[in-house]
């Protein structure tokens, strides 16, 4: 690596840097937030059911449907992504129509991330006050009322920060999928830095995902504070 | 009138059954301010919650204008918990909305959004003191001003019943003070029945016109506040009502007769008693404990006096004693 700041190399990392990076970058950015939008659609219902449907929840549900999405969750989440990946080529290829290619790669990265994005959902709702949901049962509201009027608009802000660590988990993952043809940040890192020894490409790519895990992190911790009711004191 | 008959509530806990109310049979008045006092573990949260069924009793029944609420469906349930609201404790407003909005959420449960909703709320919060604070979140306000942001929030549904939790646990003296003051306010003004349960028999004293003695999830009494506080019968409402006068007879039992005197009302409490006696009949008392009280509107005093052991003064004391008015004595043993 005696030669990584030579003249030549250089010029031909600022020529990938000017052509290849800007798309990159984009690519990785709506992977990341698409993903991450599927992720909690399909997430932030189930860690409600899991929340609610316990025993003692506002609306207790069968155990063996509980004990289901319980397993189910804990299985998606124990594959490692990369074999994950390739788990669900049929299923990509069935909602895609390719199973290589950049918007090929949400799907996996979506079946990887709501699991996760359940957990999260379920941890910030156990956080409410019980004495709370108490107090709107004895308003007489159902139990579809307490999960839409009191336990999702109370645990906003402990839902941005969780959504913001499940951001930069999936902008983790969006790298990975550089490997199975994914575009991005990733790519350019893998194909560049691993597969053809250009270590200052991959080094740049490098910095821009940490520039951009960065950014997704600050924005998300600045809009929990700033969701955050119980903060504003006096 | 809400009617509680042969209500039971049984727990079971990993270490066993626990019956956390025996056998209770409780009936509130329209318009009653009705107490139920007990240390903590007596029963009374379940008690409360019995009545509005957030806790199915395992036994017995709840009738509140004569409806089984037993019966009812959940739905119906939903609909007569708009009638039978409660306040806590803790408060338990929606810490992400506005004092307005809080005061909105039972509305908003009925259907009803927008300027009328709003301008009930509005009104509502007047009623409470702090209409000024509509825009304010409950992080920003103190803990009385929370509990009366609760209180119109309990109201806005126009109520019935209205059930008190420990309400005024987590408050000040002088905090307690104004909060039962408001709910006295709002007991005569809207002609709510409130239920009020607490610990503190400065609570009870200060606004309740009838009371009940929960104990290891039993009544151990009820009746009128003023009866209980002129003779308490049970072991309980003593403990309650005399919590000092208690410690004193432990001094010396043995070489003296104690008889606990109780005035009933202001025409006792204005005639100087002791001297009295000791003038005509010429019996000296030995005062070993004795206090006033106000309960409602009545002034309310109570007096340990010893006499010699002879077997002859202390009944004398009590004879003369028994015949004026507004008097209750009773031997102490």
């Amino acid at each position: 690596m005696g030669d990584l700041f030579s003249q030549e190399v250089l010029q031909e990392t600022w020529d990938i840097v000017i052509n290849d990076m800007p798309l990159a970058l984009w690519e990785t950015f709506y992977v990341t937030v698409l993903a991450t939008l599927f992720a909690v659609i399909i997430g932030l219902p189930l860690g409600v059911l899991l929340v609610v449907g316990e025993k003692d929840g506002i609306l207790p549900l069968p155990k063996p449907f509980m004990g289901f999405l319980n397993v189910l969750i804990n299985v998606l989440r124990s594959v490692p992504f990369l074999i994950l990946m390739i788990l669900v080529f049929p299923l990509t290829r069935l909602i895609v129509g390719t199973i290589v290619g950049t918007t090929a790669s949400i799907v996996p990265l979506v079946i990887a991330a709501f699991p996760f994005v359940a957990r999260l959902v379920e941890s910030s709702l156990r956080e409410i006050n019980p004495n709370i949901i108490e107090a709107a049962q004895s308003m007489g509201a159902s139990p579809f009322r307490i999960i839409t009027k009191v336990m999702i608009p109370e645990s906003v802000p402990s839902l941005i920060s969780n959504v913001t660590i499940a951001v930069t988990t999936v902008l983790g993952y969006t790298a990975m999928s550089g490997i199975i043809g994914g575009g991005g940040l990733g790519k350019i890192a893998i194909n560049y830095g691993y597969y053809r020894y250009k270590y200052l490409v991959m080094l740049i790519a490098v910095v821009i995902l940490v520039l951009l895990v960065q950014l997704f992190q600050s924005v998300g911790t600045r809009l929990a504070k700033s969701t955050d009711k119980r903060l504003k004191s006096k | 009138m809400i009617e509680l008959k042969n209500l039971s509530k049984t727990f079971s806990t990993p270490d066993g059954t626990l019956d956390a109310l025996k056998n209770i049979n409780i009936t509130i008045q329209d318009g009653d301010i009705f107490g139920i006092i007990g240390m903590s573990g007596a029963g009374k949260s379940t008690l409360v919650r019995c009545i509005n069924l957030l806790e199915r009793p395992t036994s017995g029944s709840v009738w509140v204008d004569g409806v089984d609420l037993s019966t009812l469906s959940n739905k119906e349930l939903r609909n007569i918990r708009r009638d039978i609201t409660m306040i806590f404790q803790g408060f338990n407003l929606l810490m992400q909305r506005t004092c307005l909005k809080n005061v909105c959420f039972p509305l908003e449960l009925e259907g009803k959004y927008g300027k009328e909703a709003k301008k009930r709320a509005l009104e509502l919060l007047e009623i409470v003191g702090l209409r000024d604070k509509a825009n304010s979140y409950p992080a920003q306000l103190s803990g009385g001003q929370q509990q009366r942001v609760a209180i119109a929030r309990a109201l806005a549904t126009n109520p019935k019943v209205l059930l008190c939790d420990e309400a005024t646990s987590a408050l000040d003296p002088k905090t307690t003070q104004s909060i039962l003051s408001l709910i006295k306010e709002i007991n005569e003004k809207l002609g709510i029945t409130v239920v009020i349960i607490t610990h503190q028999m400065s609570v009870i004293e200060e606004i309740c016109r009838n009371v009940a003695i929960l104990e290891d999830g039993e009544v151990v009494e009820q009746g009128t506040v003023n009866r209980i506080f002129s003779a308490p019968k049970s072991k309980a409402a003593k403990h309650l009502v005399f919590p000092d006068g208690e410690n004193a007879l432990l001094i010396r039992k043995d070489s003296q007769d104690v008889l606990r005197v109780v005035f009933n009302g202001s025409s006792s409490t204005n005639t100087p008693l002791i001297a009295k006696m000791a003038v005509e009949i010429g019996v000296c008392a030995n005062i070993l404990y004795a206090s006033t009280k106000s309960v409602g509107d009545k002034a309310f005093g109570s007096m340990l006096l010893s006499f010699p052991n002879d077997g002859v003064t202390a009944a004398r004391a009590a004879d003369y004693l028994r015949a004026l008015n507004g008097i209750t004595v009773e031997e102490v043993k």
